[in-house]
This record gives C-alpha cells, sequence and structure tokens, in this order.
C-alpha cells in the first residue's frame, strides 16, 4: 500500500496492496518484470490484476458527493463521476462541484457538471428528488 | 389500503424491498402485500450511503446506495405491490384462536398522521427492520454532554442528505465501515480528520475502505486504542485518546490530547429487534437478531427474517439475496395457509385451532402437523433452533454464530448457504464443515476477519445422504 512514496514504484520491487475493485478486498501483490511484463498475485479476478497494474501506474479514483438542490425534497443531491477520474484530481473535483446548484426534480443519470477538472469524465446525479412547494 | 393482507414486510429498505418482490414472484398478488416504511421514501439507508461499490455481485456494475436502492424500489413500484410511507409499526401480535385473535394471525399495529392507530391483519411477516448505531450511551465514555457528538451515520445523513457539516476538525471512534466512509467524506468536504481509533487489535471495517479512505488521504488508524475524556462543555474541544491492553483496559501514561470540535461513533451497529421481541421472537444474543432455520422463520410460525434485523452485513448484495429467500418463504407460507374453497376454509380453521393448542403445550406444531413426528417432550417450547426434526448448525472454533441455526431438509433449496463471521483474524487456516463430528468439507483460507461476513453452501444431496443427521458444526482450524 506503499504506491504513493514513490519508492515501492520502482521496477522490479512487489507492491502489496488491497484491491478496492470490489468488497472482497484482496491482498494483490504486484511487480514489474525488467522486460516490462507483469507479476501479479492474491487476486481472485481479473479486476484485481487490472486494479493493481492501474494503480502503480496511473491510479485512478470513482469520485462521489453532494451538490446543491433548489426546491427539491432535500437540500441536497448525490453525485458521482460518470467514471473513474485521476487520483490526483480528486480535490480539484471537490471544489469545482462547490459551484454547482442544480433545479429539481432531479434524474438518476441527469449530468450535474460536464467535463469535471479537466477530466473530461462528467458529474451525474445519484439519486432522483423530486420537486416541493 | 388493504387492512388484510398475505404478507406484511417491515421496513422498506434493501431487506424489505427484495423480500416484497420476492414474494410477488413467488405467486402471492401484488395487491395482498404491503410494505410498511417509516421514512418519507423507500430504499432505508442506502439512501444516505452516496459512495460507490454497491451491487457488483448483484447487477454485474458498481453503483452508489441510492442508485442501488432505486433500483429494488423500482422492482417494487412495477410489481404494483402496495407501500405506506411515514408510517411506523408499533406492535406486532399472533392470534391465539380465542380472546387475541384468529389462532396465527398475524395482528399488525400502526400508526402515521392520515390514519392515526390502525391495525392490518396479515398471515405471514418478514421483519426487515435494519439495525441502528450503537450510541455513546451504550459506549460509557466519561466526560460532558458538548454539542458535537455524532454517529457515524448522523453525520452522514447531515452531510449527505442535509446537506450540513457537523465540524471541522474531527476524531473518529471506531473503524467500522461508516465511520471509515465518513473520514473520507468529511475529508472531501474540507475537513480535517486527525485520527481513527480502534478500540479491537483489527480494523473494524472493510480492508478496501482502509485503502480507500484512510489510506488514500494519509488519516492514521490506531489500533487498540480508545476515547478515554471527552473535553468541553458546550461543543466538544478535544478527546484524550488512549491505548488499550488485551482486556481492553486504557493503559496508564498513553494518553493523548487530540483537539478536535467532532466526535464521531463507529462502534457497531444492533438489529433493531424490539418488535421482535415484543412478538415472543427468540433472539440470538450474539447476533442480537432472530434465531432462524433454513426459510429463515424465526419460531414465531410465519414470521421471517432478513438483513440487518437478523444479523448485520457488510455488503448490501448479500442483503438482497438473502431477503429475496425470505420473501420466497413467506410467499410459500402464505400460500400454503390461505384456504381455496369454502371447504378448505373449514379445514384450514380446524387445523389453525389444533396448531394453537399445540402451541399451547410447548410444542413445535409445526414440526408435528408438517412430518408427523412426536417432539420431544423436554425440548424448550418456541425455540426455532430445536424445532422438531431440524438438524442443528452449531458454531466450532473461531466461529462466532451461523445463520441459520437450524435447518428441516425437506424445506432445505438445492443449496443452502449458512452465513457466519469469525471471532478473530485468522491467517492460512481451513474451514472445515463437520457432520455429527466428522469432517465433511475442508476449504483453504489464506484470511478470514471478522468485519467480513462469511458463508459456506451445503447442497442438499449431501445432506440427504446421512439420513439421522443431528448436527452440523462449522469450524476454523490451523491449516
Amino acid at each position: 500500500m506503499k504506491t504513493e512514496n514513490g519508492k515501492s514504484k520502482m521496477e522490479g520491487a512487489a507492491t502489496e496492496l488491497v484491491c478496492i475493485r470490489c468488497p472482497i478486498g484482496c491482498m494483490v501483490t504486484v511487480a514489474k518484470r525488467p522486460d516490462g511484463t507483469w507479476d501479479i498475485t492474491g487476486n481472485t479476478c481479473n479486476r484485481g490484476a487490472e486494479y493493481a497494474k492501474k494503480e502503480l501506474t496511473d491510479p485512478t479514483r470513482i469520485v462521489t458527493s453532494t451538490v446543491r438542490l433548489r426546491n427539491g425534497a432535500q437540500a441536497v443531491t448525490s453525485v458521482k463521476t460518470k467514471s473513474d477520474i485521476p487520483k490526483g484530481k480528486m480535490m480539484e473535483c471537490m471544489a469545482a462541484l462547490r459551484d454547482v446548484e442544480l433545479e429539481a426534480p432531479v434524474r438518476i443519470g441527469d449530468v450535474a457538471l460536464a467535463n469535471v477538472a479537466g477530466t473530461g469524465v462528467d458529474m451525474v446525479v445519484t439519486k432522483s428528488v423530486e420537486k416541493v412547494g | 389500503m388493504n387492512k388484510s393482507v398475505e404478507i406484511l414486510v417491515v421496513g422498506g429498505g434493501p431487506a424489505g424491498l427484495a423480500a416484497a418482490a420476492a414474494a410477488k414472484e413467488a405467486g402471492v398478488k401484488a395487491e395482498d402485500i404491503l410494505i410498511v416504511e417509516r421514512d418519507r421514501e423507500l430504499g432505508g439507508i442506502l439512501n444516505q450511503c452516496i459512495h460507490n461499490g454497491f451491487g457488483l455481485h448483484t447487477f454485474k456494475e458498481e453503483l452508489t446506495g441510492p442508485e442501488y436502492a432505486q433500483r429494488y424500489a423500482e422492482k417494487v413500484q412495477a410489481a404494483h405491490i402496495p407501500y405506506l410511507l411515514q408510517t411506523i409499526v408499533v406492535d406486532i401480535r399472533t392470534g391465539d384462536g380465542k380472546d387475541k385473535g384468529v389462532c396465527g394471525t398475524k395482528y399488525v399495529t400502526a400508526m402515521n398522521k392520515q390514519e392515526g392507530i390502525f391495525t392490518v391483519e396479515a398471515g405471514a411477516v418478514v421483519l426487515a427492520m435494519g439495525c441502528r448505531e450503537r450510541s455513546r450511551g451504550a459506549l460509557n465514555i466519561p466526560g460532558y454532554r458538548p454539542a458535537g457528538i455524532y454517529s457515524a451515520g448522523t453525520a452522514q445523513r447531515y452531510v449527505n442528505i442535509e446537506g450540513r457539516m457537523p465540524g471541522k476538525e474531527v476524531v473518529i471512534l471506531g473503524s467500522g465501515d461508516i465511520g471509515l466512509i465518513m473520514a473520507r467524506r468529511m475529508t472531501l468536504e474540507g475537513a480535517k480528520v486527525k485520527l481513527v481509533a480502534e478500540l479491537m487489535p483489527y480494523s473494524g471495517g472493510l480492508k478496501r475502505n482502509i485503502a480507500q479512505c484512510l489510506d488514500d488521504f494519509g488519516i492514521p488508524l490506531k489500533l487498540s486504542h480508545t476515547v478515554v475524556d471527552i473535553d468541553g462543555k458546550e461543543r466538544v474541544k478535544g478527546v484524550t485518546v488512549a491505548q488499550v491492553d488485551e482486556n481492553r483496559r486504557p493503559i496508564a501514561g498513553t494518553e493523548e490530547y487530540i483537539s478536535c470540535d467532532t466526535l464521531l461513533l463507529s462502534c457497531g451497529l444492533i438489529p433493531e429487534n424490539e418488535l421482535s421481541a415484543g412478538l415472543g421472537v427468540e433472539l440470538n444474543p450474539v447476533t442480537a437478531g432472530p434465531v432462524v432455520n433454513e426459510s429463515l422463520e424465526t419460531n414465531v410460525e410465519g414470521v421471517f427474517a432478513c438483513g440487518n434485523v437478523l444479523h448485520v452485513h457488510d455488503l448490501v448484495d448479500y442483503v438482497s439475496e438473502e431477503a429475496e429467500s425470505a420473501g420466497r418463504n413467506a410467499a410459500e407460507y402464505a400460500l400454503r395457509r390461505k384456504p381455496e374453497t369454502g371447504q378448505g376454509q373449514q379445514r384450514a380453521e380446524k387445523e389453525s385451532a389444533e396448531i394453537c393448542d399445540m402451541a399451547d403445550a410447548g410444542r413445535s406444531a409445526e414440526a408435528k402437523i408438517q412430518d408427523g413426528l412426536a417432539v420431544d417432550g423436554d425440548e424448550a417450547p418456541n425455540s426455532a433452533a430445536k424445532q422438531g426434526s431440524g438438524i442443528a448448525v452449531k458454531t466450532g472454533r473461531g466461529v462466532r454464530y451461523t445463520v441459520p441455526s437450524v435447518l428441516r431438509p425437506q424445506y432445505m433449496q438445492e443449496e443452502q448457504v449458512i452465513r457466519f463471521r469469525v471471532g478473530e483474524v485468522c491467517r492460512e487456516v481451513e474451514l472445515v464443515v463437520y457432520f455429527d463430528g466428522a469432517p465433511v468439507m475442508r476449504m483453504k483460507k489464506r484470511i478470514m476477519v471478522p468485519a467480513e461476513m462469511e458463508q459456506v453452501k451445503l447442497k442438499k444431496e449431501n445432506i440427504e445422504k446421512h439420513p439421522g443427521l443431528k448436527e452440523i458444526q462449522i469450524a476454523v482450524e490451523q491449516a
């Protein structure tokens, strides 16, 4: 799990990480061989291998949050990035959401903010909220 | 609204929705089902769980809580299953065949703003009330009662539904999943989460949540630590954290003061079984949920339980799966019970009266009627674990509990799932299933942790190969 300090990203060094692609949370050991191929163990499915490679080369996350809602049955509605975005862009993505205010009603899948933080990924609504009043 | 239904489902969260939908699919008419939900919408606590990771198992895609809830709510709505919102069930009773109603019929008392207090008669009841968070009062933390102390789930509701931040500098006691999820959530919203302290030597949450909620943001997790004092009279000013020994007692000299304005508690969930207890449902002291048989039926005939009211789950996918099973079984029970003709009605009433008489005698009526078997006279009355000819499912070494705890082979599906949790972290072990003391299954496990529910699947045909089987035991042993 020491992928951020740089050291363990060295070629050849094995990194242990917890796969976050599903709640099983496999302990995956991953190392890049000198010939550029990967040595991955501990994963129980292919998603684990994909995750391990990605975590070492280009770590990404889905960001979930809320945006303010006008005239809705609740004050905010929840949103997510439609696909994963670079891990380093998470806080920028949150900052961009601060200025967003939607008008109720909203439906699951509505775009709350297009191309969030220049990632090319849209922020979409994850909870349908009715209009009140 | 129909005041007499075949199946009444208490709770419109993931368990209740899946149970109701499955009951309809199993042949009960939609109008003969009723879901009673206390919140203003269906979906339960999933509505405030806005993070992703739900539904990989069920839908093969990664959904957020509200999205997962909506899929099941839509399923119920598409099936035209009636539901009541902002309505709370306050009491459930079983008729005794005499002055307290028709034998076996469940009388469910509920209330809401429109109708006040009213009673619905039901053939079967599915308990799907979910669970509650362990509160500060239950944790006995010393100090004043200042503002700024919240259960993690309350904070989650404030942030994700009400759109309000409970504080700026946060300490979290307990490493349950909701606490970990809130550590990330509040960090993303600009708060400083200074520490997650966990009393036990292992985390109470899923490994993936430690990785993506704490490690991603550099939030420290201190195992074997607890909060020994809360500072502040009007508002939390800080907490004192100390290390604990193997008996979970604070070690003098290890105290550390951490300034903060908010303390979140994520110290475990407790199934909400006040209604069940009032109905006479036997509870398992380990899970705090009902003792059930293979059909997820409690010791009170026709009362089924599923989801977090039965035992606390870590994955909603398994809640849905379990609830579908409870819903199908409740449907089978209701359809079996429902008289088809006038003559059937009389016979049913006669049998029903006999059932009540036998229940009075403290015997397992259903087992007697279904199997024609004699019930051992000295068995405890009303105990599902001792229902007639059932095979007891027992916990062996390392296993804290099992659900179900009794199997009646004649009612088993082709494959029976036994869910359980281990008592402590076990590495490089074997999970062993014993039939009357003889090992029949061995599975190697690299790691098993208390925070993650485990399961074994038993095939009906294997159990049928052992006629007269009395006890199945599940144990964790060194490989």
